[in-house]
């Protein structure tokens, strides 16, 4: 017998005792914790990023290259790493060497570059988190991991919900998704927290509001 | 479970040594105490953790009664997204399977992410007894790792040293295992982080096999999510070509929307954040699914029994198989806080442990028969416990088990337990009350008796009692039956004192 078989049978034996009828899972929490406006739900987006140690921007869209680039000048970067979908606009005031996403690069090549920009699939404003999903505009997962300097760009309002239930919907579970809130940290040491081991010791979340835009346009 | 706790005395004798070491209470005494008021903080921000806790107790409860289903249809969703699915029924069977995953790609070394299944079976250990060498890249790990120590908490191991030793060990060990620690090095945490880093990034970015444990497995997608803060787990899930993930069965969920409950009530009752830094959630391979040349290019998921099966055959006991290993009721247990998670002579130290291990493992040894008993059921794990298991029912559950004996399931096996041997006494007193409360004149003679001689009682008792009345009061007997007192008063209603 394999042991596929051998477990399954222990798991169905085991379970002889319990009934077959099943009442329904009871899911009486909640969608979203408290009452608030769009412009407050980004609002707390910013504190709660801010409270777990990434630099939050604020910006329009006409605004966002010269917002990138004087991240990346005053950083001092000279490389950025940059995934395939970028929105071409946005690093075009930036004095630093792009470098493409490529499948071939080898990790010691990422870990030459400083710096790296990425769209995001979704922000959660309860728990402070931008959700990647390895988008075009955003990248393998390995671009967002290995350089120390990560800029996450986030569309406001409709890149923003208010919880992670409601993240979840609108996440696809066949793309490699990965929730960044924070930068790295560590608490392994009498608990105190530590920013700062693997992962990119600098997270930066510019928060560009494309409705102010769309407004200006229309 | 593991060969690595072989020949551990039981609790008793373990915490007592654990108890006398000053720096180790300090230690754990400072570590418990910080995240306590931290978890109560993150908790109380939500304001439906009650029906949070309730939905994460009933949605567990759920996929363990309907477990063989969910495991098919996990094992489907896994295949279908490019993985390859393997079944271990015990520690040597997983052992060897990551051990032929491991040979079969021609590496000699694997990077680690922090993992409970894998500690349970002792994999590193196996691995190595086959030149395979398997590096910890968690940073509490890394500590146990090179420090030759064992782990003392489930989500921080090395919480039993403080920067001091850990400085010691770094400076001391590192240069064995790779990229020394710097001169110089002091006792900051940012330094010992720092130092970390440098030292396990070149094990990183070199290489070609990663090996996981999962925080969940999601049924209905094949989806494994793992739930960490350093980014050392996202490296080990990422760079590597092959990623090998070792899973006990009970881990999984049925649907992508349970995760939902599980990613707001884990990251707060463990770390006590509103968020660990990074959550990581993979499917099949980079060319089964949506990857787009992202991740290990092989998948191998080895789905983990031992013991879990025997576990869920006990009708009081399988509600232990909902945790999800928080670790909240070890940082609220006042033995676990003098103790210290080596006592518990398992890689599941506290409350969980003391239920968890005995039901793995069985009753066996003197250290499983000793856990339920490592306990003041003062029921703080159960206030905590975000899955609701009723820890303080099961330890009782398991005493009555160890003292009484009676059927139970080891292997897939239904066999009959012994009475455990040392509880004679216990079980002469419990026969002989049982008969004194169904015999009501020999209990009323025996009251009367006790009250006339209670002069001459000694204060501790002979016989296997000493032990007890050694660090206890008897309680003084009165100088008249309760039941006299009532029949002479009229049930209290004539005066009479």
């Amino acid at each position: 017998m394999s042991s596929r078989e051998r477990i399954l049978g222990r798991v169905r034996r085991a379970l002889a005792d319990v009934p077959s009828e099943d009442t329904p899972i009871e899911r009486a929490y909640l969608r979203e914790h408290g009452d608030r406006s769009v412009e407050e739900t980004v609002e707390l987006l910013a504190e709660n990023l801010a409270d777990y140690r990434a630099i939050v921007h604020r910006c329009t869209a006409a605004d966002l290259p010269a917002t990138l680039a004087g991240m990346l000048a005053a950083r001092g970067a000279k490389t950025v790493l940059v995934p395939p979908g970028l929105e071409r606009s946005w690093l075009a005031e930036a004095d630093t060497e792009q470098v493409p996403d490529r499948v071939e690069s080898t990790p010691h090549e990422l870990d030459r570059i400083d710096s790296v920009v990425t769209a995001c699939a979704v922000a959660v404003a309860e728990t402070g988190t931008i959700v990647l999903d390895g988008g075009p505009d955003q990248g393998r997962r390995r671009i967002t991991l290995v350089p120390d300097h990560h800029i996450c760009v986030v569309r406001v309002p409709d890149q923003v919900v208010s919880s992670v239930p409601q993240a979840l919907e609108r996440l696809d579970p066949a793309r490699p998704l990965t929730w960044i809130s924070g930068p790295s940290a560590t608490s392994d040491i009498e608990l105190d927290r530590v920013e700062g081991v693997h992962g990119p010791r600098t997270l930066e979340v510019v928060l560009v509001d494309t409705q102010a835009s769309a407004e200006v346009n229309s | 479970m593991s060969g690595t706790f072989v020949g551990m005395p039981a609790f008793p004798e373990a915490a007592h040594e654990a108890v006398n070491n000053r720096t180790l209470r300090g230690n754990l005494r400072h570590a418990t105490h910080t995240i306590r008021a931290k978890r109560e903080k993150a908790v109380s921000e939500v304001s439906d953790w009650a029906e949070l806790r309730e939905a994460g107790k009933q949605i567990k409860d759920h996929t363990l009664r309907h477990l063989d289903r969910y495991l098919v249809q996990l094992e489907e969703s896994v295949v279908a997204a490019g993985g390859t699915v393997h079944w271990a029924a015990d520690a040597d069977e997983a052992n060897e399977i990551v051990t032929k995953l491991v040979q079969m790609t021609g590496e000699s070394e694997v990077v680690k992410v922090k993992s409970m299944a894998t500690q349970e079976i002792g994999l590193n250990e196996a691995l190595e007894a086959e030149g395979i060498r398997a590096y910890e890249t968690d940073l509490a790990e890394l500590i146990v790792q090179l420090g030759k120590d064992r782990p003392s908490h489930i989500l921080v191991p090395a919480i039993h040293r403080n920067r001091g030793e850990i400085r010691d060990i770094f400076a001391r060990e590192m240069s064995e295992w790779g990229r020394p620690a710097p001169e110089g090095l002091t006792d900051t945490p940012a330094e010992l982080a720092e130092a970390a880093r440098l030292h396990l990034r070149e094990k990183f970015l070199r290489a070609k096999v990663g090996i996981s444990g999962a925080n969940f497995m999601v049924a209905d997608t094949g989806t494994l999510v793992v739930v960490e803060s350093e980014g050392n787990g996202r490296m080990c899930l990422t760079l590597p070509e092959t990623l090998i993930s070792v899973v006990g069965i009970e881990k999984i969920v049925p649907t992508w929307q349970d995760l939902e409950v599980f990613l707001q009530t884990l990251p707060r009752s463990s770390t006590a954040e509103r968020m660990n830094p990074y959550t990581s959630t993979w499917t099949g391979t980079r060319d089964g699914r949506a990857g787009e040349g992202d991740g290990p290019q092989n998948f191998h998921l080895v789905l983990l029994d031992n013991g879990r099966s025997d576990t869920l055959a006990d009708e009081v006991g399988r509600q232990a198989l909902r945790c999800i290993r928080c670790s909240a009721c070890l940082n609220v247990c006042p033995v676990y806080e003098r103790a210290g998670g080596h006592a518990y002579g398992s890689v599941y130290p506290g409350p969980i442990g003391a239920i968890l291990s005995p039901q793995l493992r069985g009753t066996a040894s003197e250290i499983d028969a000793s856990l339920p008993y490592a306990s003041s059921l003062c029921g703080a794990c159960y206030e905590v416990c975000p899955v609701a298991i009723d820890i303080p029912e099961v330890l009782v559950h398991l005493r009555e088990r160890i003292v009484e004996g009676g059927p139970v399931v080891r292997e897939g096996n239904k066999v009959v337990l012994k009475p455990a041997k040392g509880h004679a006494a216990e079980r002469a007193a419990m026969r002989a009350a049982r008969w004194a409360f169904a015999h009501p004149g020999a209990l009323r003679t025996g009251q009367r008796l006790a009250s006339r001689t209670r002069r001459l009682h000694p204060r501790s008792l002979p016989g296997p009692g000493k032990a007890w009345s050694g660090t206890r009061d008897l309680p003084a007997v009165p100088a008249e039956p309760f039941r006299d007192w009532w029949q002479r008063t009229n049930g209290g209603k004539e005066s009479g004192k």
